[in-house]
């Protein structure tokens, strides 16, 4: 036995981490399948502990708003919302982005469009990937897979968006957000220090220095064209240092799984089944979703006969995909819409049906 | 009277008024005779005397302040349209011990980010919002605002708000003077010597409640934008007082008990 | 080891905590475990299911079409899961409210009759724990002392008067579960 470990929800351990992170501050709205992460917060009571400071917000807009005001003064600031609640935050998400500051964005997805359903979906893959609201920027996405990850990507990232002064996300879904697994957490950090806020942030203007100004805006076409070269230097950067993929049986895989977040878990079973069956498969997950594992995908395009996406989506991914595949070989994609989630004998089958029967 | 040269003009003895030097020297862009830049210099001078342009947060609005954060010497950020009360609720309560303000115009403040106003002041934020009102969207060119005067054409309502067809001018400051988080909430303007210095006051009294933590100090400025009206500056103050002020009277609406 | 669990019913019934505690029994054995519930609307006095996983090794999809074992609560839940439990496998009902009994001949079926047995007690809260007794005598896959541990860290701590009546409730399981079928698995 093992007393170090808890059962928890993935929404619960997000949350917890986000306390031992050493977070500010967060800002929320309820929407399901996420609002345990609020409610963990604020039944566990970190303004006693650490100072974070947690903050049920009036709507989703006034939640990213207040990540823009709260990380434009220097501090770790997130928010949580599923679906419907992340298309409302996209236009904070692009001024976030444009004033390049750092915020942690958790989007346990549903499904959609609309409404949609309270069941979990992958149909956000494009959103969060390519921008989301208005303007050349991007997140930085990543897709945790289990309860642990949900806890260990709390810190990560938070590092890479004060690393690139850049927004990040973490793409859950219903499914790990609902389900419990056993986790670990680090131990407490204690928050930063006023003192120790980074020298971008509007803390007050000292006479040592010009006064701090966040912003997105500048009408000169030529300065913002400038800014728009510096924004795409830095997902250069990010491609070029921060992708994070995990493969399973890969080595004498004749077809590859590609499949992220709970796609992956359960590809991961279908992977077990077909090998029963004497079918060489194996899975490539993507973690980052932005930055995309191109140079993975293409290094296998190049040993494996054919790839299926599998994705909670009408197929999203597999644009990824097929761009790092680059015609080498037959790239399909497999999904389940609307909240239903595929099982993994599905999934065999639509890979012996579109890749190796095709 | 022995004639003074320029040696004596500039002597420090001698000098009956200069820029605060919280405000920066970059020409400012608003239209001759735009009340948002004399309420600048007053929320300036304010910061200056006060003595609090190191602990000050300002954030500026969409619309013709966007650019506030050039002309006045303080950290500043730039919220999206409407959501200026967000961003200060999030910097205050991360850095409790700073004066954070918002400056808005009717259109982000009455109309698109109604709900991030109303919510704040009925929290109680401890802080200072700055609400410029002068019946237009100024910036866009002249379209209707919230505030637009029952009548009044703009480039929107090029036959004079229709009250059936658009609804009644919002009283913003009325309504949130209603609400338990508002410590104080005054109506005032910056179109004569006189209504400057009681708006002088207005605003120091505004930074100086922040400190309290009592809630939301709430300071509306009834302006006129000349171009938006089409008119030249004389008559647009003179149809600001015969029109607007009837409208949205001078004066405290809420003042504290305790 | 790997086991591979559905429980449903109705919601009240308890059967999201008996997975719950199932699952911190496997995590005090040091086992990897997952639970993953139906969840929303369905919930609120509607079917309620949850698929626990209890494992040797790292477990990859907690969703499930197919399962070792089968704990069914209700005749809608009968119908769903009675074709999902794999060949050689297990399904335990309680045969309350149940109009249709499981008619599968390649799979062991057993019946507890949980509800009436915890009304006799005086305990009907404590329904799940004789459930969840009945299971673990047929399939003994956590020891008893870190059923106790894993029920002590699931039930928050004003709860904790309640853990002795549910360790009655956990015994009286085991005595009065019934084999109707068995098939070598």
């Amino acid at each position: 036995m093992d007393e170090e470990y808890v059962l928890m929800k993935g929404n619960e351990a997000l949350a917890e981490a986000a306390i031992r992170a050493g977070v500010d501050g967060y800002f929320g709205y309820p929407i399901t399948p996420q609002s345990e992460v609020m409610e963990y917060l604020t039944a566990a009571k970190p303004w006693e502990r650490t100072g974070m400071v947690v903050f049920q917000a009036e709507s989703e807009v006034a939640a990213i708003n207040m990540l823009y005001g709260g990380a434009g003064a220097g501090k770790k600031v997130m928010t949580s919302s599923s679906s419907p609640g992340i298309s409302l935050m996209q236009e904070g998400l692009s001024y976030i982005a444009g004033a390049e500051l750092p915020v942690v964005v958790v989007n346990v997805v549903r499904g959609g469009p609309g409404l949609g359903t309270i069941q979990p979906s992958q149909s956000d893959y494009f959103q969060a990937t390519k921008g989301g609201g208005h303007g050349d920027y991007h997140l930085l996405v990543l897709a945790p897979s289990s309860v642990q990850e949900m806890a260990d990507f709390i810190e990560d990232a938070f590092e890479l968006a004060f690393k690139y002064r850049n927004p990040v996300m973490i793409l859950s879904d219903g499914a790990i957000g609902q389900m419990m697994e056993k986790v670990k957490f680090k131990p407490q950090k204690t928050r930063r220090s006023d003192d120790e806020l980074p020298g971008w942030a509007t803390t007050g203007k000292t006479p040592d220095r010009e006064r701090n100004i966040i912003t997105s805006l500048d009408l000169d076409p030529y300065r913002q064209e400038r800014f728009n070269i510096h924004l795409q230097e830095k997902y250069r950067k990010m491609e070029a240092e921060e992708v994070r993929y995990e493969t399973f049986r890969t080595e004498d895989a004749e077809y590859l799984l590609v499949a992220y977040g709970t796609s992956s878990r359960i590809c991961q079973k279908s992977v077990q089944l077909a090998r029963e069956e004497g079918i060489k498969v194996g899975l490539l997950r993507p973690i980052t979703l932005y930055p995309f594992p191109k140079e993975p995908v293409a290094q296998l395009a190049t040993q494996v006969k054919g790839m299926l996406s599998v994705e909670m989506s009408a197929g999203q991914m597999v644009e990824d995909v097929r761009l790092a595949a680059n015609g080498r070989i037959p790239v399909e994609h497999f999904g389940r819409m609307g909240g239903v989630i595929p099982a993994p004998e599905e999934i065999v089958e639509a890979l012996k049906q579109k890749i190796i029967g095709g | 009277m022995a004639e003074l040269d320029l040696k004596d003009i500039i002597a420090e003895e001698n000098v009956v008024y200069k820029k605060t030097k919280v405000l920066t020297d970059k020409p400012m862009h608003y239209c001759p005779g735009c009340g948002h830049s004399t309420l600048h210099r007053i929320i300036a001078e304010v910061i200056e005397e006060m003595g609090i342009q190191e602990k000050t947060i300002g954030i500026a609005p969409v619309g013709c302040a966007v650019f506030m954060y050039d002309y006045i010497d303080v950290d500043s950020q730039e919220a999206a349209h409407g959501r200026a009360p967000a961003l200060a609720t999030a910097i205050k309560r991360l850095l409790p011990d700073r004066y954070v303000f918002t400056y808005q115009g009717d259109g982000d403040l009455a109309a698109i980010g109604t709900a991030e106003t109303i919510h704040a002041c009925n929290r109680g934020e401890n802080i200072t919002m700055f609400f410029v009102n002068n019946g237009i969207y100024g910036m866009t060119g002249g379209q209707m605002a919230p505030t637009t005067l029952e009548g009044m054409r703009t480039s929107t309502t090029p036959y004079g708000r229709d009250y059936h067809l658009m609804g009644h001018p919002i009283k913003m400051t009325d309504l949130v003077a209603q609400l338990p988080g508002t410590y104080y909430v005054t109506r005032q303007a910056v179109h004569t010597p006189n209504y400057v210095r009681k708006t002088k006051k207005a605003v120091r009294k505004a930074f100086e409640y922040q400190a309290l933590g009592k809630g939301v100090s709430f300071v509306e400025v009834v302006s006129n934008c000349n171009s938006g009206w089409k008119m030249p500056p004389v008559q647009a103050v003179k149809w600001l007082d015969e029109n607007m002020l009837p409208y949205y009277p001078l004066g405290d609406i809420k003042v504290p008990q305790d | 080891m790997t086991e591979e669990i559905i429980i449903a019913g109705f919601g009240g019934q308890g059967v999201l905590s008996m997975g719950k505690i199932l699952c911190y029994s496997g995590v005090m054995q040091g086992k990897e475990v997952s639970w993953m519930p139906s969840y929303g609307p369905e919930m609120r006095g509607g079917t309620a299911n949850v698929t626990v996983i209890i494992s040797d090794e790292r477990i990859s999809s907690p969703i499930l079409n197919a399962f070792d074992s089968a704990i069914i609560l209700n005749q809608q839940s009968m119908d769903k899961f009675e074709p999902k439990v794999k060949p050689g496998g297990i399904l335990l009902y309680d045969p309350n409210g149940i109009t249709r009994h499981p008619e599968r001949e390649d799979i062991s079926i057993y019946r507890c009759n949980g509800a009436e047995e915890a009304a006799r007690m005086g305990a009907i809260r404590s329904f799940n724990m004789l459930m969840l007794g009945a299971f673990l005598k047929i399939k003994p896959i956590v020891g008893m002392d870190n059923v106790l541990k894993g029920l002590k860290k699931s039930l928050p701590e004003r709860y904790h008067n309640l853990i002795p009546q549910n360790e009655k409730a956990l015994q009286r399981g085991m005595e009065i579960v019934q084999e109707v079928k068995k098939v070598e698995g």
